[in-house]
């Protein structure tokens, strides 16, 4: 009996144990989901452009499009990129390779790949275009995407390269944006509450000065040069003839290559990215507008995505099978083709009169009235007295 | 519900024996279909007998071929359409989709690359309620065509421009560029509205700038387009046209464009499509066409058609590493391995009618099926791959098929048509237009219509416009000439010219560059302005008789133009588009001027206003301490003061 008892308690000990255990386990599960959710954001954006035409800017349009691949492959889909890209430099003529943009020496890596969408290209490539899809001010008829359609719960990703100086970004060679208007354009973004977080990340000679300006919360800004200073290019290619990409973004791409989207690393670690003794030119980040603390910021915040799960405990009727009514009215009319060529109805073809000119008979008739209510009142032999 | 998988299964045993039945059936009437052809049915000509005579065993006729194989179809569709009746109790509209490679090996040692993918779809989309279920049919096209009442669509996008005089005709032709031409419903009240509208919502399918197309780009013409859908009437009010020829084309726009496909890349035909080997080719083109086409051979009812269509012709010399040998693995990187499960039809099809007896390239693995079709006026023979049956692919499971070439010599048939066009004058002031069209036909001249849609910024003078063809004026009889309006519009000149036997017709007209504005340039505009091709339509007389019967089944590659007369074809050609420089300013110059001024002010109306406001004394200098109080000193003894 006692030995009897004794197993059992045993096994209630046992049954305890595993109780406990698995408490703890759904009480750490649970903490790690809050964790995964803690950063408060529901989805995710990205804002990558190219600034710069012309051929020997190809290392431009190659560090916007790694940053086009890292954040496609940790998850953002293309609907909620956008991407304008100032120049094709895939299918220029000069690319020995066409539909192909390399960002390493040897060509190892292409990374305009073989499903990319480019939203704005070529001359929509405008300062004008770049506030309105910041600023959501687009024309009515814009399609979805060109568009940023992000709300208070995003976390937004804007990337800028070109060729900039102390406060100014060129776009195009023909205009530029200054470092005011970048400002206040976030901040308009977020008096509109169209971001949640933002992450500003430029690659251009004296970036930090973009950013210096900015007011508005939340926003975290990264560069990859100091004032006075010039980010230098990397990776000459002999058989492309230019440079391959930027020393910045280069090791950005090193780095963001190593991310997958349940790591762990955090935004310290993206700020140690490119040392001056790799960069040349001294990466400069500001994170005085961003509330939460640097080291607890993961690097997916920004560059993966999150998709927004409800669980829904009810359950959902479907309707019916849409009925398709099949009308079987028959018509009679008769269609047919039409001659691509119909040389006599061409020529018979009457030129539309524009407007509309009264027939000449009326106008005849018209003056034949007046001479001859004229004659009726001065007579032929008051005629001296006109002439 | 074991009852339910009871049921399936016999059906699956009733299809599978219903399949092989089929097969059996098509395996027995070959060689029926065979004798057929040698007794009764026998149009070739002298040479072709001859190989026929040689080759006995393989010829196949393609009237009876197709309609045997469309039987099939028929049967198939007729399972399928059975099949989905079981499962759903609501009938679908039907739906069909086909596809098909053509391949010809051009004389220059070039190969030239058509795909053609048809939807064909028994619905109505004009109808009050809304259709929401789709299958085959691109939903995002659907939608575009219900919403903005579109009756036709067809937009291209080419990179590289076709050189007719190389390469004949293509079967489906297309200017550099961008071009998007639509017919409306004549339902629509605001036209203009809808077809801004509606570029805006293709350049976001299409990932293109088709957002540029305006009112500056955009014409109406009066008879170049008419629609290529069933119509009863035909309003050129409801038409517009424009085209963008510096677009830009690459994998962005080729992405999106094979998404339309029912199997998207992923079975296929499609598979072939890999953007690093497309692009890297002397023409590149892609092009969507909606239609409404009759159902039937009585045309009361329509379904509507969407066409994708991308022609590419590889070069020698930059692909194919100078050896005359082609394979489907070395054009497009990819062999075959299945058609798409979706399609009721897939089919490659290579020229061979220059190659009766493979003098001058071979082709394996060989096939035994051969069929004919009439294109562009000429009888073809083609050899056919059918994909759908697994013999195809033989024993290895995949198909990459090879084209060796055993001779370089060899004449292609000239083109009856070609066109070129060039800019001819000096300076900034003033130029002429060129357009020359050729007609080759050694003894029948035929109608052109030629339209040109000119910027506005190219100001034409009208009354210089010249026709001469064998160096006497040629009147064109009819002319539509709409002037421009600056910023408004463009130029629009129509003309309807007949182009004698064997001659060169010329048109030219004169032109003055007009100055834009300082911000209406583009970003690069020492690149210079590009007019858009002039368009060609003509009727060109046709050595064989043409096939009037749209409904007939026929090849998708020779069934896109309706032919309404048997003497001759339409054609469509386009001319080269024009890079015409514009007076150009300095850009810098306003900085400059900036600057100089600033200096200039700076200087000269600086000291002139300092010279007027300054007031001018003779300043005491300072006398030194010592002197000072030698001074004092001196002031007290009465001595004359030092100086």
């Amino acid at each position: 009996m006692s030995a009897l008892l004794k197993r059992s308690c045993s096994h209630n000990m046992l049954a305890a144990i595993i109780m406990l255990i698995f408490i703890c386990f759904c009480v750490h599960f649970q903490n790690t989901a809050g964790q995964f959710f803690s950063s408060g954001h529901t989805n995710n954006w990205a804002v990558l452009v190219c600034t710069s035409r012309f051929w020997f800017n190809y290392r431009h349009v190659a560090n916007t499009l790694s940053v086009y691949r890292s954040v496609k492959r940790l998850g953002i889909p293309d609907s909620h990129i956008v991407l304008m890209l100032a120049d094709d430099m895939a299918c220029n003529h000069r690319n020995p390779k066409p539909a192909t943009v390399f960002s390493h020496r040897n060509m190892e890596l292409n990374v305009y790949g073989d499903d990319v969408e480019v939203d704005y290209r070529g001359y929509e490539v405008t300062v004008e275009n770049f506030l309105r899809v910041l600023t959501g001010r687009l024309p009515p008829s814009t399609p979805r995407s060109k568009r940023l359609l992000s709300d208070d719960r995003s976390n937004i990703l804007i990337y800028l390269t070109g060729h900039g100086g102390n406060g100014f970004l060129k776009f195009q060679d023909s205009e530029e944006i200054s470092n005011v208007e970048l400002a206040d354009a976030f901040e308009q973004m977020w008096q509109k509450r169209r971001y949640n977080e933002l992450l500003f990340i430029i690659d251009t000679c004296q970036g930090a000065s973009m950013y210096e300006r900015f007011y508005s919360p939340n926003i975290m800004a990264l560069a990859s040069s100091q004032v006075g200073e010039d980010s230098l290019s990397h990776q000459p290619d002999l058989a492309i003839g230019v440079h391959l990409m930027d020393r910045y973004t280069f090791y950005l791409l090193e780095f963001l290559e190593d991310i997958h989207p349940a790591s762990k690393s955090n935004m310290n670690d993206l700020f140690k990215v490119c040392p001056k003794s790799q960069c040349v030119s001294t990466p400069g980040h500001r994170t005085d507008l961003f509330l939460r603390d640097p080291g607890s910021v993961l690097i997916t915040d920004f560059f993966g995505s999150v998709r927004k799960v409800e669980i829904t405990m009810e359950a959902i009727h479907l309707t019916d099978p849409i009925l398709h009514p099949m009308s079987e009215e028959v018509q009679e009319k008769t269609y047919s083709y039409v001659d691509q060529l119909p040389v006599s109805e061409i020529i018979h073809q009457k030129p539309k009169q524009k407007d509309w000119h009264p027939p000449d008979g009326f106008i005849l008739g018209l003056w034949t009235l007046i001479l001859l209510v004229f004659f009726k009142t001065y007579g032929i032999k008051h005629l001296k007295h006109i002439f | 519900m074991a009852a339910y998988v009871n049921r399936c299964s016999n059906l699956l045993v009733f299809i599978f024996i219903l399949s092989v039945f089929l097969f059996v059936d098509s395996q027995q009437t070959t060689p029926v279909n065979e004798q057929h052809t040698n007794t009764a049915d026998n149009p070739q000509p002298a040479a072709e007998s001859a190989t026929q005579t040689a080759e006995e065993g393989r010829w196949e006729a393609t009237e009876v071929d197709e309609a045997a194989l469309g039987d099939s179809a028929a049967d198939k569709l007729g399972v399928r359409a059975s099949d989905t009746f079981v499962l759903t109790p609501t009938p679908q509209p039907k739906d069909d989709f086909q596809e098909e490679l053509v391949i010809r090996p051009l004389h220059s040692g070039d190969i030239y690359a058509s795909f053609q993918f048809r939807t064909l779809w028994e619905t109505d989309f004009m109808r009050e309620n809304k259709v929401s279920h789709y299958r085959l049919f691109p939903k995002s096209l659907g939608q575009v065509i219900s919403k903005f009442s579109v009756r036709e669509l067809h937009i291209s996008f080419t990179q590289g421009y076709w050189r007719t005089m190389q390469w004949g005709q293509p079967f489906l032709p297309s200017p550099p560029g961008a071009e998007l031409w639509v017919w409306f419903q004549d339902s629509v009240t605001d036209v203009d509205a809808a077809w801004k509208e509606l570029t805006n919502v293709l350049s976001g399918i299409f990932c293109a700038s088709l957002n540029f197309i305006d009112s500056t780009n955009t014409v109406q013409p009066s008879a170049s387009f008419k629609p290529l859908g069933i119509v009863n009437e035909t309003d050129h009010r409801f038409l517009r046209y424009a085209t963008l020829p510096r677009e830009i084309v690459c994998t962005e726009n080729l992405t999106p464009w094979k998404k339309l496909l029912p199997c998207g890349s992923k079975a296929g035909l499609a598979v072939l499509l890999k953007s690093e080997k497309l692009f890297h080719s002397s023409f590149f083109s892609q092009t969507v066409h909606i239609r409404p086409v009759c159902q039937d051979r009585e045309c009361k009812t329509t379904s509507w058609e969407l066409r994708q269509t991308l022609n590419v012709v590889f070069d020698l010399h930059t692909s194919g590493q100078g050896k005359r040998e082609w394979s489907l693995f070395k054009m497009f990187s990819r062999t075959l391995t299945e058609a798409c499960p979706l399609a009721s039809s897939s089919k490659i099809y290579i020229d061979v009618t220059d190659n009766p007896q493979e003098e001058y390239f071979e082709l394996s693995p060989a096939t035994p099926l051969l069929s004919q079709a009439v294109v562009l006026g000429d009888r073809r023979t083609f050899s056919v791959y059918d994909l759908t049956q697994q013999v195809t692919f033989g024993t290895v499971r995949s198909l990459n098929l090879l084209i060796r070439w055993k001779s370089t010599e060899g004449d292609m048939l000239r083109p009856l048509l070609h066109a070129e066009r060039y800019v001819a004058g000096y300076g900034l002031q003033t130029g002429e237009i060129h357009t020359v069209m050729y007609n080759n036909h050694p003894f029948r001249s035929f109608p052109v219509l030629l339209l040109d849609s000119v910027p506005w910024y190219l100001r034409l003078y009208i009354h210089t416009l010249t026709v001469t063809s064998k160096g006497k004026d040629n009147t064109p009889s009819y002319i539509h000439y709409q002037p421009s309006k600056d910023r408004m519009r463009p130029h629009l000149l129509e003309m309807l010219v007949q182009l004698p036997p064997h001659s060169v017709t010329e048109v030219t007209v004169q032109f003055e560059r007009a100055l834009l504005k300082w911000t209406e340039y583009t970003p690069d505009p020492n690149h210079g302005f590009y007019v858009g091709s002039s368009v060609i339509s003509a009727l060109v007389p046709s050595s064989v008789a043409m096939d009037t019967n749209i409904t007939q089944e026929q090849p998708l590659f020779s069934s896109f133009f309706p032919c309404k007369e048997e003497s001759s074809y339409f054609v469509r050609v386009y001319t080269e588009p024009l890079l015409v420089n514009l007076p150009t300013p300095d850009f810098s110059m306003p900085y400059n001027v900036i600057c100089l001024t600033c200096t200039v002010v700076a200087v000269g109306y600086g000291s002139l206003y300092n010279l007027l406001t300054r007031s001018f004394q003779i300043e005491e200098p300072n006398p030194r301490l010592a002197k000072k109080i030698a001074n004092f000193i001196r002031r007290i003894r009465g001595v004359p003061l030092l100086s």
